[in-house]
This record gives C-alpha cells, sequence and structure tokens, in this order.
C-alpha cells in the first residue's frame, strides 16, 4: 500500500512536472521577441554629428550618418531546433538616426532560443526580385532611397559616412558604402556575410506570452574601420562599388557582439 | 435623341480601344526576354506610362521628361547630341541609346548595370547630371497631381502610386516601343512584293560574314558586352567593368542594335562618331588592340575588319534598309 501511494506520488509528480513543461512554451504559438541593434563606438554610445572619435591610425572623426540592413534572421533553440524569420518579415533597415529602426520585432514561436544568425544586406533573391516585391524598408522611393545603386541595381548594405580633419578634399567628408550581391548574370564581387551569436554566455531569449524579451547587441561600428584593414580616411575616403567597398565590408562582420538579453 | 447620341459615343469609344492591341511580338523576332507574367500591357498602364515619359514633373526642376533625350522622330535618341544635357545643362558622359524593342533587351545601360526594365528608369530620375531628383519627390508630386491618382486606379487598381505602379507603367510604354517595319522586315517577312537591290543583298551577304555574328539578327544585337577597340578618351570609361569589376571587362560595352541608324547619329557610347562612314572607318583601320579587344576583331594580329570601298558601299545598303521610318512618327508613341 505504501509502495502503491509512492508510485501514485511520483506518478503526480510526473505528471506535473510535464504540465508544468507544458505550460511553460507551447511552440505553436507565436509570441514577441525583439532584437536591438546598440550602436556604438568603442566603448562610447554613438552620437551622430556631435561625438568625436579616433580610429586605429589615430585619425580623428565623427559620424554623420550611418544605416545598415539586416535580414533573414534564424533563432535557434536550445534543443536544437531553429525557426526561420518569414523571409518577407525579416527586412529591417537599421539607422542611427531613428532609434525606432534600431529594433527588429519579431514574432516567433515559444521557446528559449540560444543563437542567432542574420545576413547583412539583402540576399540576392530580393536583390533581384520583382519591382512589387520591394516594399516597406525595401522601397527605393521611401526607406531605401539612399539605400539603393540605381546604376548597378542592387541595395548597399551598409553605409557609414562622416568628417574627418585629415581629409582634406571635398569638405573633408568620407563616404563607405558597401553593396554587392554577387552579381546578376556574371558572377561578381559577393559582400553579402552572415553573422551567427551564441547567446547562451550573456543569456538566451526566453519567448513566452506575456512576456518581451529583448536580445540586446552592441554593434561597434569602430571595428567596421578597424581591423584586417585599418580604413585609412586620408588614402581612401570613399568606397562606392562592390570592390572598394569589400575591406570595410571584411571588417565589420566582427563588430556585432551580445551583451545581455531582456527576458 | 439622348440614346441615339449615347449610342455613337459608345461605338466610337469601343473603336478606339480596339485599335489598342496590346504587346504583340513581330512574327520574325524571336521571344521576348522581359517578364511579362509580373506586368502585362494594358491599355491604361500604357498611356499612363506614356504620360509620364513625356512630363517633366519627374525631374528636381519640371523642366526635363524622358522624352527630352529620347525623342521619337530620332528614334528615341537624343540626335546630334555628343553625350545628353541634363537639369541645368549638366553633361552627362554616354550617349542617349535608343528606347527601341527594350521588350528583347537582356540589360540595360551601355554598361548593363541595370538587368530588368523595371529598375531602368530610376538611374536617369536620380541621376545628378539627368533628371536629379529623388524617387520618393517623384511619387508625391504625382500623388499630389489633380490627374495622376485616378489614372494610377484605373490602370493598377489604386490611387495610392506605388513605386512599382510607377515603374511599371514607365515599363509598359516603352515595352511598347517596337521598331519591326523596317524594309529588311517585310523582305524577311515575305510582306508583299519589296525586295533588296542587288546592292543591299549583296551588302546583306557581307554583313552576315563580317559585322552579323556581334549585330546578330532580327534585333541587331546579341545583348553582349564587348570591346571593340576604341581608344579610350579623356573620361576613361570602363564600361561593363565599373559594373562587375572583372578585368575582363574592361572598355566593354553593349553591342547597340543597328536598327534605324539614319535617325541616330552620332555613335558609339560616347557618340564619338557623327557618321556612319567614321564607323566603318574605325572598323577597318582605326581599331586599337588591347587585352580586352573583342577576339572577332583581331584575325592573325590584324585588328579590326577588312573593308574594300566597294564592300562598304554595299554594307551601307544593307544597313539602310534596317530604317523604320514609321516608327519615328507612330502616333501611339507621340506626346499625347
Amino acid at each position: 500500500m505504501k509502495t502503491l501511494s509512492y508510485i501514485l506520488a511520483s506518478g503526480i509528480l510526473f505528471i506535473s512536472f510535464s504540465c508544468k513543461k507544458d505550460n511553460k512554451y507551447d511552440s505553436s504559438v507565436k509570441s514577441s521577441l525583439s532584437v536591438e541593434f546598440d550602436n556604438v563606438v568603442g566603448s562610447s554610445d554613438l552620437q551622430l554629428n556631435t561625438g568625436t572619435y579616433t580610429n586605429a591610425l589615430s585619425q580623428s572623426f565623427k559620424i554623420t550618418k550611418l544605416k545598415y540592413y539586416i535580414s533573414n534572421i534564424k533563432l535557434t533553440k536550445t534543443d536544437g531546433s531553429v525557426y526561420t524569420v518569414p523571409q518577407a518579415e525579416s527586412y529591417f533597415l537599421m539607422d542611427e538616426s531613428n532609434s525606432a529602426s534600431q529594433k527588429a520585432n519579431l514574432s516567433v514561436p515559444e521557446g528559449e532560443y540560444k543563437t542567432i544568425s542574420f545576413i547583412v544586406g539583402v540576399d540576392s533573391l530580393r536583390n533581384t526580385m520583382d519591382v512589387a516585391a520591394r516594399t516597406g524598408v525595401l522601397d527605393v522611393s521611401a526607406a531605401a532611397a539612399d539605400m539603393y545603386w540605381s546604376w548597378n541595381s542592387g541595395y548597399i548594405f551598409f553605409k557609414i559616412e562622416g568628417t574627418s580633419p585629415v581629409i582634406t578634399g571635398m569638405g573633408g567628408i568620407f563616404q563607405y558604402h558597401v553593396g554587392g550581391f554577387g552579381g546578376y548574370s556574371s558572377a561578381t564581387l559577393n559582400n553579402l556575410r552572415t553573422i551567427t551569436l551564441d547567446l547562451s554566455a550573456r543569456g538566451t531569449a526566453k519567448v513566452k506570452t506575456g512576456s518581451q524579451p529583448n536580445i540586446h547587441l552592441f554593434v561597434d561600428v569602430l571595428k567596421a574601420l578597424n581591423g584586417s584593414t585599418n580604413i585609412d580616411f586620408v588614402t581612401t575616403p570613399m568606397a562606392h562599388s562592390p570592390t572598394a567597398g569589400q575591406p570595410v565590408c571584411n571588417n565589420y562582420i566582427n563588430m556585432f557582439s551580445h551583451d545581455h538579453t531582456e527576458n | 435623341m439622348i440614346f441615339f447620341f449615347a449610342g455613337i459615343y459608345a461605338c466610337k469609344k469601343e473603336v478606339l480601344n480596339s485599335i489598342f492591341s496590346g504587346f504583340q511580338k513581330p512574327s520574325n523576332f524571336p521571344e521576348p526576354a522581359y517578364h511579362f507574367t509580373t506586368n502585362s500591357v494594358t491599355k491604361e498602364g500604357f498611356e499612363l506610362g506614356r504620360k509620364l515619359f513625356y512630363d517633366p514633373i519627374l525631374s528636381a526642376d519640371n523642366t526635363i521628361s524622358c522624352g527630352s533625350c529620347h525623342i521619337q522622330t530620332s528614334a528615341f535618341t537624343h540626335h546630334g547630341h555628343i553625350v545628353s544635357h541634363g537639369i541645368a545643362d549638366r553633361m552627362g558622359t554616354r550617349n542617349a541609346p535608343p528606347i527601341m524593342n527594350l521588350a528583347w533587351n537582356t540589360s540595360f545601360m551601355w554598361d548593363g548595370g541595370i538587368f530588368d526594365l523595371d529598375l531602368q528608369s530610376v538611374a536617369p530620375i536620380t541621376n545628378h547630371l539627368e533628371m536629379d531628383e529623388t524617387m520618393s519627390n517623384v511619387i508625391n508630386k504625382l500623388q499630389a497631381s489633380s490627374q495622376y491618382p485616378s489614372l494610377f486606379k484605373k490602370a493598377f487598381g489604386s490611387d495610392q502610386i506605388t513605386t512599382a505602379a510607377f515603374l511599371k507603367a514607365l515599363s509598359q510604354f516603352m515595352l511598347m516601343c517596337i521598331s519591326s517595319n523596317s524594309k529588311y522586315d517585310s523582305i524577311i517577312r515575305k510582306q508583299g512584293t519589296v525586295s533588296f537591290t542587288a546592292d543591299e543583298q549583296e551588302g546583306y551577304t557581307l554583313f552576315a560574314q563580317k559585322c552579323g555574328s556581334c549585330h546578330k539578327e532580327p534585333l541587331f544585337t546579341d545583348n553582349s558586352f564587348r570591346n571593340n577597340g576604341l581608344t579610350p578618351s579623356m573620361v576613361d570609361d570602363q564600361g561593363r567593368f565599373i559594373v562587375t569589376q572583372l578585368n575582363e571587362d574592361k572598355y566593354k560595352f553593349k553591342v547597340p542594335s543597328l536598327r534605324n541608324l539614319a535617325y541616330t547619329a552620332p555613335y558609339m557610347h560616347d557618340g564619338r562618331f557623327l557618321t556612319l562612314d567614321a564607323v566603318l572607318d574605325h572598323y577597318s583601320s582605326k581599331v586599337e588592340l588591347s587585352p580586352t579587344l573583342d577576339p572577332l576583331l583581331q584575325q592573325e594580329n590584324t585588328a579590326g575588319i577588312s573593308l574594300t570601298t566597294d564592300e562598304r558601299t554595299k554594307i551601307k545598303a544593307f544597313l539602310n534598309t534596317l530604317n523604320d521610318r514609321g516608327f519615328l512618327f507612330d502616333k501611339q508613341l507621340s506626346q499625347p
């Protein structure tokens, strides 16, 4: 009798445990998750137009514009399953001058997520799609107006502009525009890069109805200028083509880091 | 009485409607390259596109329309202009290509930087040297106008003007700019009793031997990019290389069609040759050797195409059969 009660009790415990687990996440239900792209310069917050910074070559500079596309977001749960944000909902234009733009607001199945990956830029498929599929942040008459190369059909993936006293010509401005999706008819330079960040060390994202988890990323734009190529404002104040932009592209793959998750 | 008039009016309207036959592939042309599945040409879309094409509202200071540099009576080129001038008389670096048979083009611009006709119009509208306008401002101006919202509604079902509807309307007009009624076409299609003269016929044979592999019939281009041995000018325009950044593409430009040459001088990407004779002089004796010179233009270490005076005369006679005067005066394509 005693044994039976133990068995019953453990059975009840087991049932209640599985109930609890079922209650915790229901993967058939979608809930909100935001991903914040917090632009910084080294250890300072990025201040457009006013902040003064220094690159690896000891050249002082200010940033007047910073915009980049984030697309094709994928999230991996702690159980290893992967959720791909539907393509049509997966394009975001991060604009430093518009703080609302710096959060990608997603709706994803409930669960605990340990990894996020995304493309910096606009994938080649969308880059070649019919103009009717280019709406929202991809509309060349609106948000994408200054993020599109009309002469060499394709989106600009990443754009940083500013001024430096070391640049003597052209009003002391620098402009680095990175694009190039690999070409439509002949294979050309591809500056599309996928970034994958592990969230487990600094906090997984626990997506559940009623909570508003936010994956807080730091985007250190100093790393777009410093890295495998230290961008020299004097010799290279401009990049307006896939080739010219490639050194910046190869640098900025290292500018994203996970700071923390607000669950 | 009122009914009587209404009846006549309706009939008249139907007759007008029936004149518009949409996009029709000439029987001697191949299947078009354009994606009509996502933008089929309708009467309303075409007429809206035509109105937009001729409307200077597309430029920053409302002074220049597409039709300013693509003039119908010059087969939609800027005849007489080596390069075109945009607003405030700013000069470009390339010769305005014709708006002609674009449904068969696989890329646009001299360097092929644009791969979809629907995306083409963005380039001249936003180019500082051309119309220098922003796309958002164009859409705003159109939306605020008294006429356009209802025209967009008729053509695309909504009076909210979208980028896609705007660009597709322009495409619809450009797709209808088909030149396929030259003497050559009539002969190929065996229409009537027209035939080549002896010179034209011999010119046709010579053309096929010496020019036809790049200027492929019946569109007289194979849509490829080639370096035809022009000495780079001060501008040092590297053509296709600017787009692909592949060394093998240096100084390559799109092979232009040879239709309507009589109306489209000057020639070449930078309009450097004012006459057909100058063009033939180039091919026969002035082709410059360079690493990317087209292999078809270098036979056994000699650059260029050998041409006797007699051959030149005959080739020119044949080229003249590619002129389509009806295209220049087709009322359907004219400013309404």
